[in-house]
Protein backbone atom coordinates (compact mmCIF):
# COMPACT_ATOMS: atom_id res chain seq x y z
CA UNK A 1 0.00 0.00 0.00
CA UNK A 2 2.75 2.31 1.02
CA UNK A 3 5.37 1.39 -2.03
CA UNK A 4 6.03 3.97 -4.24
CA UNK A 5 8.28 3.38 -7.07
CA UNK A 6 9.49 7.54 -7.01
CA UNK A 7 13.40 7.99 -6.80
CA UNK A 8 15.49 10.41 -5.52
CA UNK A 9 15.99 11.10 -9.12
CA UNK A 10 13.02 11.93 -9.72
CA UNK A 11 12.44 13.94 -6.68
CA UNK A 12 15.71 16.02 -7.58
CA UNK A 13 14.25 16.32 -10.90
CA UNK A 14 11.25 18.29 -9.39
CA UNK A 15 13.49 20.52 -7.55
CA UNK A 16 15.56 21.27 -10.50
CA UNK A 17 11.84 21.87 -12.26
CA UNK A 18 11.22 24.06 -8.97
CA UNK A 19 13.99 26.32 -9.56
CA UNK A 20 13.11 26.62 -12.98
CA UNK A 21 10.20 28.22 -11.65
CA UNK A 22 11.54 30.28 -9.15
CA UNK A 23 14.14 31.65 -12.09
CA UNK A 24 11.52 32.57 -14.07
CA UNK A 25 9.64 34.50 -11.55
CA UNK A 26 12.35 35.90 -10.67
CA UNK A 27 13.05 36.83 -14.30
CA UNK A 28 9.92 37.88 -15.37
CA UNK A 29 8.96 39.99 -12.25
CA UNK A 30 12.08 42.02 -12.41
CA UNK A 31 11.20 42.77 -16.12
CA UNK A 32 7.98 43.34 -15.08
CA UNK A 33 8.54 45.60 -11.71
CA UNK A 34 10.63 47.95 -14.04
CA UNK A 35 8.50 48.53 -16.86
CA UNK A 36 5.80 48.56 -14.64
CA UNK A 37 7.25 51.47 -12.65
CA UNK A 38 7.76 53.25 -15.75
CA UNK A 39 4.84 52.86 -17.20
CA UNK A 40 2.79 53.67 -14.00
CA UNK A 41 4.66 56.52 -13.59
CA UNK A 42 4.09 57.75 -17.27
CA UNK A 43 0.34 56.95 -17.13
CA UNK A 44 0.02 58.37 -13.39
CA UNK A 45 1.46 61.72 -14.78
CA UNK A 46 0.23 61.99 -18.05
CA UNK A 47 -2.75 60.13 -18.13
CA UNK A 48 -4.10 61.57 -21.74
CA UNK A 49 -0.43 61.19 -23.39
CA UNK A 50 -0.02 57.89 -22.15
CA UNK A 51 -3.77 56.87 -23.42
CA UNK A 52 -2.37 54.30 -26.50
CA UNK A 53 0.33 52.52 -23.86
CA UNK A 54 -2.98 52.06 -21.59
CA UNK A 55 -4.79 50.20 -24.67
CA UNK A 56 -1.57 47.95 -25.43
CA UNK A 57 -0.67 47.03 -21.98
CA UNK A 58 -4.52 46.05 -21.87
CA UNK A 59 -4.25 43.95 -24.55
CA UNK A 60 -1.14 42.23 -23.03
CA UNK A 61 -3.66 41.97 -19.58
CA UNK A 62 -6.26 40.30 -21.68
CA UNK A 63 -5.12 38.02 -23.99
CA UNK A 64 -4.47 34.42 -22.37
CA UNK A 65 -0.84 33.80 -21.60
CA UNK A 66 -1.02 31.12 -23.48
CA UNK A 67 -1.53 32.30 -26.82
CA UNK A 68 1.06 35.16 -26.16
CA UNK A 69 3.80 32.48 -25.44
CA UNK A 70 2.31 30.59 -28.88
CA UNK A 71 2.15 33.87 -30.70
CA UNK A 72 5.56 34.85 -29.28
CA UNK A 73 6.92 31.75 -30.28
CA UNK A 74 6.22 31.97 -33.88
CA UNK A 75 7.07 35.71 -33.97
CA UNK A 76 10.21 34.75 -33.01
CA UNK A 77 10.83 31.94 -35.99
CA UNK A 78 9.43 34.53 -38.32
CA UNK A 79 11.09 37.21 -37.47
CA UNK A 80 14.46 35.43 -37.14
CA UNK A 81 15.31 36.03 -33.54
CA UNK A 82 17.57 33.52 -32.26
CA UNK A 83 16.18 33.67 -28.68
CA UNK A 84 16.27 30.20 -26.29
CA UNK A 85 12.77 28.81 -25.08
CA UNK A 86 14.09 30.28 -21.74
CA UNK A 87 14.28 34.45 -22.91
CA UNK A 88 10.82 34.22 -24.84
CA UNK A 89 9.29 32.97 -21.35
CA UNK A 90 11.12 35.58 -19.79
CA UNK A 91 10.12 38.19 -22.25
CA UNK A 92 6.66 37.31 -22.37
CA UNK A 93 5.73 37.18 -18.79
CA UNK A 94 7.73 40.13 -18.38
CA UNK A 95 5.61 42.04 -20.58
CA UNK A 96 2.70 40.24 -18.72
CA UNK A 97 3.69 41.06 -15.46
CA UNK A 98 4.94 45.18 -16.24
CA UNK A 99 0.67 45.13 -17.67
CA UNK A 100 -0.45 44.26 -14.39
CA UNK A 101 2.08 46.32 -12.83
CA UNK A 102 1.87 49.00 -14.28
CA UNK A 103 -2.20 49.95 -13.22
CA UNK A 104 -0.51 49.18 -9.54
CA UNK A 105 2.08 51.52 -10.02
CA UNK A 106 -0.54 53.97 -11.32
CA UNK A 107 -2.74 53.82 -8.70
CA UNK A 108 -0.23 53.60 -5.97
CA UNK A 109 0.96 57.40 -6.91
CA UNK A 110 -2.88 58.50 -7.70
CA UNK A 111 -3.01 58.01 -4.07
CA UNK A 112 -0.79 59.68 -2.95
CA UNK A 113 -2.04 62.56 -1.10
CA UNK A 114 -1.94 65.74 -3.32
CA UNK A 115 -1.76 67.94 -0.50
CA UNK A 116 1.03 65.97 1.02
CA UNK A 117 2.80 66.37 -2.21
CA UNK A 118 2.24 70.21 -2.18
CA UNK A 119 3.67 70.59 1.22
CA UNK A 120 6.96 68.67 -0.55
CA UNK A 121 7.04 71.29 -2.97
CA UNK A 122 6.09 74.46 -1.34
CA UNK A 123 9.10 73.43 1.29
CA UNK A 124 11.74 73.83 -2.63
CA UNK A 125 11.68 70.56 -3.41
CA UNK A 126 11.81 70.31 -7.27
CA UNK A 127 9.31 67.57 -9.28
CA UNK A 128 12.22 65.22 -9.29
CA UNK A 129 12.98 65.40 -5.90
CA UNK A 130 9.23 65.65 -4.99
CA UNK A 131 8.63 62.34 -7.48
CA UNK A 132 12.08 60.53 -5.75
CA UNK A 133 11.55 61.22 -1.36
CA UNK A 134 8.07 61.25 -1.16
CA UNK A 135 5.41 60.26 -4.30
CA UNK A 136 7.77 56.63 -4.74
CA UNK A 137 8.29 55.52 -1.10
CA UNK A 138 4.43 56.39 -0.41
CA UNK A 139 3.00 54.58 -3.37
CA UNK A 140 5.19 51.72 -2.73
CA UNK A 141 3.83 51.01 0.48
CA UNK A 142 0.21 51.51 -1.21
CA UNK A 143 1.14 49.61 -3.98
CA UNK A 144 3.01 46.62 -2.35
CA UNK A 145 0.41 44.29 -1.67
CA UNK A 146 -0.65 44.26 -4.77
CA UNK A 147 2.46 43.76 -6.21
CA UNK A 148 3.21 40.81 -3.86
CA UNK A 149 -0.19 39.09 -5.63
CA UNK A 150 0.92 39.69 -8.69
CA UNK A 151 4.06 37.77 -7.59
CA UNK A 152 2.55 34.67 -6.24
CA UNK A 153 -0.15 34.70 -9.58
CA UNK A 154 3.06 35.41 -12.12
CA UNK A 155 4.59 31.92 -10.09
CA UNK A 156 1.73 30.32 -10.72
CA UNK A 157 1.41 31.05 -14.54
CA UNK A 158 4.81 30.61 -15.71
CA UNK A 159 3.48 26.47 -15.34
CA UNK A 160 2.73 27.61 -18.99
CA UNK A 161 5.74 27.49 -19.80
CA UNK A 162 5.88 24.32 -20.89
CA UNK A 163 3.64 25.01 -23.80
CA UNK A 164 6.93 26.64 -25.90
CA UNK A 165 9.32 23.16 -24.09
CA UNK A 166 10.26 24.90 -20.61
CA UNK A 167 10.59 22.17 -18.08
CA UNK A 168 9.07 24.08 -14.67
CA UNK A 169 7.60 22.14 -11.57
CA UNK A 170 4.58 21.36 -13.14
CA UNK A 171 6.33 19.88 -16.30
CA UNK A 172 9.00 17.97 -14.85
CA UNK A 173 5.77 16.92 -12.20
CA UNK A 174 3.86 15.55 -15.57
CA UNK A 175 7.13 13.70 -16.91
CA UNK A 176 7.23 11.55 -13.62
CA UNK A 177 3.48 10.68 -13.70
CA UNK A 178 4.08 9.87 -17.00
CA UNK A 179 6.70 7.41 -16.12
CA UNK A 180 5.41 5.60 -12.68
CA UNK A 181 1.80 6.70 -12.68
CA UNK A 182 1.10 7.62 -9.62
CA UNK A 183 -0.16 11.14 -10.17
CA UNK A 184 -2.02 12.13 -6.68
CA UNK A 185 1.43 11.09 -5.00
CA UNK A 186 3.87 12.92 -7.70
CA UNK A 187 1.04 16.16 -7.37
CA UNK A 188 0.63 16.62 -4.04
CA UNK A 189 4.23 17.23 -4.04
CA UNK A 190 4.23 19.28 -6.54
CA UNK A 191 1.99 21.18 -4.88
CA UNK A 192 3.77 21.21 -1.78
CA UNK A 193 6.62 22.65 -3.35
CA UNK A 194 4.57 25.50 -5.36
CA UNK A 195 3.03 26.61 -1.89
CA UNK A 196 6.21 26.22 0.33
CA UNK A 197 7.71 28.79 -2.13
CA UNK A 198 4.12 31.21 -2.06
CA UNK A 199 4.59 30.65 1.90
CA UNK A 200 8.49 32.15 1.93
CA UNK A 201 7.18 34.74 -0.59
CA UNK A 202 3.97 36.00 1.37
CA UNK A 203 6.16 35.51 4.68
CA UNK A 204 8.73 38.09 3.30
CA UNK A 205 6.01 40.22 2.48
CA UNK A 206 4.43 40.34 5.16
CA UNK A 207 7.37 41.30 7.37
CA UNK A 208 7.85 44.53 5.32
CA UNK A 209 4.66 45.68 5.61
CA UNK A 210 4.59 44.90 9.44
CA UNK A 211 7.36 47.27 9.25
CA UNK A 212 6.13 50.12 7.73
CA UNK A 213 2.78 49.30 9.44
CA UNK A 214 4.45 50.13 12.74
CA UNK A 215 4.76 53.45 11.57
CA UNK A 216 1.17 54.35 10.86
CA UNK B 1 8.23 92.69 1.19
CA UNK B 2 5.48 90.99 -0.33
CA UNK B 3 3.49 92.90 -2.80
CA UNK B 4 0.25 91.78 -4.18
CA UNK B 5 -1.11 93.84 -6.92
CA UNK B 6 -4.49 93.43 -8.52
CA UNK B 7 -4.43 89.85 -8.67
CA UNK B 8 -7.41 87.91 -10.15
CA UNK B 9 -7.60 83.81 -10.32
CA UNK B 10 -10.10 81.80 -11.53
CA UNK B 11 -10.52 77.81 -11.55
CA UNK B 12 -12.16 77.52 -14.68
CA UNK B 13 -15.13 79.66 -15.27
CA UNK B 14 -15.01 80.36 -10.63
CA UNK B 15 -13.42 83.38 -10.35
CA UNK B 16 -12.32 83.02 -6.58
CA UNK B 17 -10.21 86.22 -6.54
CA UNK B 18 -10.69 89.32 -8.12
CA UNK B 19 -8.18 92.23 -7.82
CA UNK B 20 -6.68 91.59 -4.47
CA UNK B 21 -3.63 94.49 -3.41
CA UNK B 22 -2.01 93.39 -0.64
CA UNK B 23 1.58 94.67 0.73
CA UNK B 24 3.08 93.04 3.63
CA UNK B 25 5.94 95.02 4.98
CA UNK B 26 9.41 93.02 6.14
CA UNK B 27 8.54 92.42 9.79
CA UNK B 28 4.61 92.42 9.87
CA UNK B 29 2.13 89.87 11.44
CA UNK B 30 -1.06 90.00 8.50
CA UNK B 31 -3.72 88.31 9.60
CA UNK B 32 -6.47 87.58 6.51
CA UNK B 33 -9.87 86.49 8.21
CA UNK B 34 -13.10 85.79 5.83
CA UNK B 35 -16.29 83.72 5.59
CA UNK B 36 -15.50 80.10 3.85
CA UNK B 37 -15.08 80.33 0.03
CA UNK B 38 -13.47 83.81 -0.14
CA UNK B 39 -10.26 82.75 -1.65
CA UNK B 40 -8.10 83.17 1.61
CA UNK B 41 -6.12 79.64 1.22
CA UNK B 42 -6.32 80.58 -2.69
CA UNK B 43 -4.15 83.46 -2.02
CA UNK B 44 -1.46 81.82 0.03
CA UNK B 45 -0.79 79.72 -2.48
CA UNK B 46 -0.52 82.21 -5.21
CA UNK B 47 1.78 83.55 -2.66
CA UNK B 48 4.67 81.14 -3.52
CA UNK B 49 3.77 79.77 -6.85
CA UNK B 50 1.54 76.71 -6.03
CA UNK B 51 -1.51 78.14 -7.98
CA UNK B 52 -0.66 80.54 -11.25
CA UNK B 53 -2.73 83.77 -11.38
CA UNK B 54 -4.55 84.24 -14.33
CA UNK B 55 -3.94 89.11 -13.79
CA UNK B 56 -2.18 91.06 -11.89
CA UNK B 57 1.44 90.41 -9.98
CA UNK B 58 2.93 89.30 -6.93
CA UNK B 59 6.25 89.79 -5.86
CA UNK B 60 8.47 88.82 -3.24
CA UNK B 61 11.62 90.67 -2.04
CA UNK B 62 10.97 92.04 -5.58
CA UNK B 63 11.23 88.69 -7.43
CA UNK B 64 7.71 88.21 -9.56
CA UNK B 65 6.49 85.56 -8.46
CA UNK B 66 4.41 84.56 -11.49
CA UNK B 67 6.95 84.71 -14.16
CA UNK B 68 8.53 82.04 -16.47
CA UNK B 69 12.03 82.93 -15.85
CA UNK B 70 11.44 82.76 -11.89
CA UNK B 71 13.19 79.80 -10.01
CA UNK B 72 9.94 78.83 -7.88
CA UNK B 73 12.19 76.00 -6.15
CA UNK B 74 14.57 78.50 -5.11
CA UNK B 75 11.59 80.96 -3.94
CA UNK B 76 9.97 78.87 -2.38
CA UNK B 77 12.76 78.32 -0.02
CA UNK B 78 12.26 81.61 1.67
CA UNK B 79 8.37 81.51 2.28
CA UNK B 80 7.31 79.08 4.58
CA UNK B 81 3.86 77.96 4.84
CA UNK B 82 1.79 75.47 7.29
CA UNK B 83 -1.67 74.59 5.69
CA UNK B 84 -5.07 73.28 7.55
CA UNK B 85 -3.75 69.54 7.18
CA UNK B 86 -0.85 69.14 9.03
CA UNK B 87 0.48 67.13 5.76
CA UNK B 88 3.56 65.43 7.38
CA UNK B 89 5.32 62.81 5.24
CA UNK B 90 4.29 59.06 7.30
CA UNK B 91 7.23 57.71 5.71
CA UNK B 92 9.71 59.88 7.76
CA UNK B 93 10.36 60.16 11.03
CA UNK B 94 9.59 63.65 12.71
CA UNK B 95 13.53 64.38 12.33
CA UNK B 96 13.51 63.20 8.96
CA UNK B 97 10.53 64.86 8.15
CA UNK B 98 12.14 68.55 8.98
CA UNK B 99 15.65 67.49 8.01
CA UNK B 100 14.60 66.54 4.06
CA UNK B 101 13.96 69.57 2.40
CA UNK B 102 17.37 71.25 4.75
CA UNK B 103 19.41 68.40 2.95
CA UNK B 104 17.88 68.02 -0.32
CA UNK B 105 17.12 71.82 -1.47
CA UNK B 106 19.64 73.46 0.20
CA UNK B 107 22.60 71.22 0.52
CA UNK B 108 23.03 70.51 3.93
CA UNK B 109 25.51 67.92 5.37
CA UNK B 110 23.80 65.30 7.76
CA UNK B 111 25.01 66.39 10.81
CA UNK B 112 24.41 70.21 9.78
CA UNK B 113 20.43 69.59 8.52
CA UNK B 114 20.41 67.28 11.91
CA UNK B 115 21.44 69.96 14.06
CA UNK B 116 18.99 72.44 12.92
CA UNK B 117 16.27 70.11 13.21
CA UNK B 118 16.78 69.12 16.37
CA UNK B 119 17.18 72.97 17.31
CA UNK B 120 13.14 73.44 15.27
CA UNK B 121 12.13 70.82 17.48
CA UNK B 122 13.22 71.89 20.47
CA UNK B 123 11.88 75.24 19.93
CA UNK B 124 8.21 73.75 19.29
CA UNK B 125 8.41 71.78 21.87
CA UNK B 126 9.18 68.28 20.51
CA UNK B 127 12.62 67.12 21.25
CA UNK B 128 11.44 64.03 22.84
CA UNK B 129 10.02 63.15 19.51
CA UNK B 130 12.50 63.26 17.11
CA UNK B 131 12.14 59.56 15.78
CA UNK B 132 8.72 58.90 16.54
CA UNK B 133 6.55 58.45 12.96
CA UNK B 134 3.90 61.41 12.67
CA UNK B 135 1.20 58.85 12.60
CA UNK B 136 2.23 58.79 16.23
CA UNK B 137 1.37 62.01 17.23
CA UNK B 138 -1.37 63.80 18.05
CA UNK B 139 -2.71 66.75 16.14
CA UNK B 140 -1.06 69.51 17.55
CA UNK B 141 1.98 67.74 17.15
CA UNK B 142 2.17 67.31 13.98
CA UNK B 143 1.00 70.48 12.96
CA UNK B 144 4.16 72.07 15.57
CA UNK B 145 6.38 69.36 13.54
CA UNK B 146 5.29 71.28 10.05
CA UNK B 147 5.89 74.60 11.93
CA UNK B 148 8.96 73.46 12.78
CA UNK B 149 9.59 71.95 8.92
CA UNK B 150 9.06 75.08 6.94
CA UNK B 151 11.57 76.94 10.07
CA UNK B 152 14.32 74.54 9.12
CA UNK B 153 14.60 76.01 5.72
CA UNK B 154 15.25 79.55 7.49
CA UNK B 155 12.44 81.08 5.73
CA UNK B 156 12.27 84.72 5.66
CA UNK B 157 7.86 84.99 5.58
CA UNK B 158 5.72 82.80 7.38
CA UNK B 159 2.39 81.91 5.70
CA UNK B 160 -0.08 80.25 7.83
CA UNK B 161 -3.69 78.81 6.46
CA UNK B 162 -5.57 78.42 9.45
CA UNK B 163 -3.08 76.29 11.38
CA UNK B 164 -5.75 75.07 14.20
CA UNK B 165 -8.93 75.33 12.36
CA UNK B 166 -8.78 71.57 12.29
CA UNK B 167 -7.63 70.77 15.78
CA UNK B 168 -9.24 70.03 18.52
CA UNK B 169 -9.75 72.86 21.09
CA UNK B 170 -7.55 71.93 23.55
CA UNK B 171 -4.19 71.40 21.13
CA UNK B 172 -5.04 74.65 19.41
CA UNK B 173 -3.33 76.57 22.67
CA UNK B 174 -0.19 74.69 21.86
CA UNK B 175 -0.01 76.00 18.05
CA UNK B 176 -1.22 79.27 18.70
CA UNK B 177 1.74 79.67 21.52
CA UNK B 178 4.52 78.71 18.68
CA UNK B 179 3.25 81.42 16.38
CA UNK B 180 3.24 83.99 18.54
CA UNK B 181 6.88 83.18 19.54
CA UNK B 182 7.81 83.37 15.65
CA UNK B 183 5.70 87.08 15.76
CA UNK B 184 7.77 88.32 19.01
CA UNK B 185 11.05 87.16 17.09
CA UNK B 186 9.84 89.62 14.05
CA UNK B 187 9.25 86.73 11.39
CA UNK B 188 7.47 88.63 9.05
CA UNK B 189 3.65 86.51 8.93
CA UNK B 190 0.25 86.28 6.81
CA UNK B 191 -1.76 84.46 9.14
CA UNK B 192 -5.44 82.70 7.41
CA UNK B 193 -7.23 82.39 10.54
CA UNK B 194 -10.41 82.34 12.92
CA UNK B 195 -8.78 82.95 15.58
CA UNK B 196 -10.00 86.52 16.07
CA UNK B 197 -8.44 87.22 19.79
CA UNK B 198 -5.55 85.82 18.35
CA UNK B 199 -5.49 87.75 15.06
CA UNK B 200 -5.88 90.79 17.09
CA UNK B 201 -3.42 90.10 19.48
CA UNK B 202 -0.27 89.29 17.60
CA UNK B 203 -1.23 91.39 14.18
CA UNK B 204 -0.01 94.28 12.51
CA UNK B 205 -2.89 94.77 10.40
CA UNK B 206 -5.94 92.55 9.44
CA UNK B 207 -7.64 91.92 6.14
CA UNK B 208 -11.55 91.12 6.06
CA UNK B 209 -11.54 89.28 2.42
CA UNK B 210 -15.15 88.57 0.96
CA UNK B 211 -16.01 87.95 -2.38
CA UNK B 212 -12.67 87.38 -3.61
CA UNK B 213 -11.44 91.13 -2.38
CA UNK B 214 -10.07 92.85 0.34
CA UNK B 215 -13.58 94.10 1.47
CA UNK B 216 -11.71 95.88 4.93
CA UNK B 217 -8.45 96.23 5.81
CA UNK B 218 -6.60 98.24 8.91
CA UNK B 219 -5.05 97.92 12.23
CA UNK B 220 -6.89 95.28 14.48
CA UNK B 221 -8.63 97.86 16.48
CA UNK B 222 -9.87 99.84 13.47
CA UNK B 223 -11.52 95.90 11.62
CA UNK B 224 -12.09 93.80 14.87
CA UNK B 225 -13.33 96.54 17.24
CA UNK B 226 -14.86 99.29 15.17
CA UNK B 227 -15.33 97.72 11.68
CA UNK B 228 -16.45 100.34 8.85
CA UNK B 229 -18.41 98.13 7.11
CA UNK B 230 -21.69 96.17 7.72
CA UNK B 231 -20.27 93.30 6.33
CA UNK B 232 -17.08 93.05 8.61
CA UNK B 233 -19.69 93.71 11.72
CA UNK B 234 -21.91 90.57 10.60
CA UNK B 235 -18.77 88.49 9.52
CA UNK B 236 -17.83 88.82 13.19
CA UNK B 237 -20.34 88.07 14.96
CA UNK B 238 -21.31 85.05 13.28
CA UNK B 239 -17.30 83.57 14.06
CA UNK B 240 -17.34 85.28 17.46
N1 LIG C 1 -8.19 73.40 -6.94
C1 LIG C 1 -9.42 73.97 -7.05
N2 LIG C 1 -10.19 73.73 -8.13
C2 LIG C 1 -11.39 74.32 -8.25
N3 LIG C 1 -11.92 75.16 -7.36
C3 LIG C 1 -11.20 75.44 -6.27
C4 LIG C 1 -9.91 74.87 -6.06
N4 LIG C 1 -9.42 75.33 -4.89
C5 LIG C 1 -10.37 76.16 -4.39
N5 LIG C 1 -11.42 76.22 -5.21
C6 LIG C 1 -12.62 77.06 -5.00
O1 LIG C 1 -12.20 78.39 -4.82
C7 LIG C 1 -12.98 79.03 -3.84
C8 LIG C 1 -12.09 79.64 -2.79
O2 LIG C 1 -11.45 78.62 -2.10
P1 LIG C 1 -10.44 78.89 -0.90
O3 LIG C 1 -9.97 77.55 -0.44
O4 LIG C 1 -9.42 79.86 -1.31
O5 LIG C 1 -11.42 79.55 0.18
P2 LIG C 1 -11.08 79.93 1.65
O6 LIG C 1 -11.33 81.38 1.77
O7 LIG C 1 -9.74 79.45 2.05
O8 LIG C 1 -12.20 79.16 2.45
P3 LIG C 1 -12.09 78.32 3.81
O9 LIG C 1 -12.24 79.31 4.92
O10 LIG C 1 -13.27 77.40 3.75
O11 LIG C 1 -10.79 77.61 3.82
C9 LIG C 1 -13.94 77.99 -3.30
O12 LIG C 1 -15.20 78.20 -3.92
C10 LIG C 1 -13.36 76.68 -3.75
O13 LIG C 1 -14.38 75.76 -4.02
MG1 LIG D 1 -9.01 77.86 3.26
Amino acid sequence: MLTTSITSTDLLFLLQGAWTTILLTLWAMLLGTAGGVICGLLRATLPRATLPLAWVLDAFRSVPLLIQFVLFNSLKSIAGLDWSAFSVACAVLGVYAAAYCTEIVRSGVLAVSPNVRRAGRSLGLNYWQDLRYIVMPMATRIAFPGWLNLTLSVMKDTALVMWIGIVELLRASQIIVTRIQEPLLVLCIAGLIYYFISLVVARLGNQLEKRWQEND
Amino acid sequence: MIEIENVHKSFGDLDVIKGVSLTVNKGEVVSIIGGSGSGKSTLLMCINGLEVIQQGSIRVDGTEVHNKATDLNRLRQKIGIVFQQWNAFPHLTVLENVMLAPRKVLGQSRAEAEEVAVRQLTHVGLADKLKVFPGKLSGGQQQRMAIARALAMSPDYMLFDEATSALDPQLVGEVLDTMRMLAEDGMTMVLVTHEISFAREVSDRVAFFRNGLVHEIGTPEQVLVSPQYAETADFLKSVL
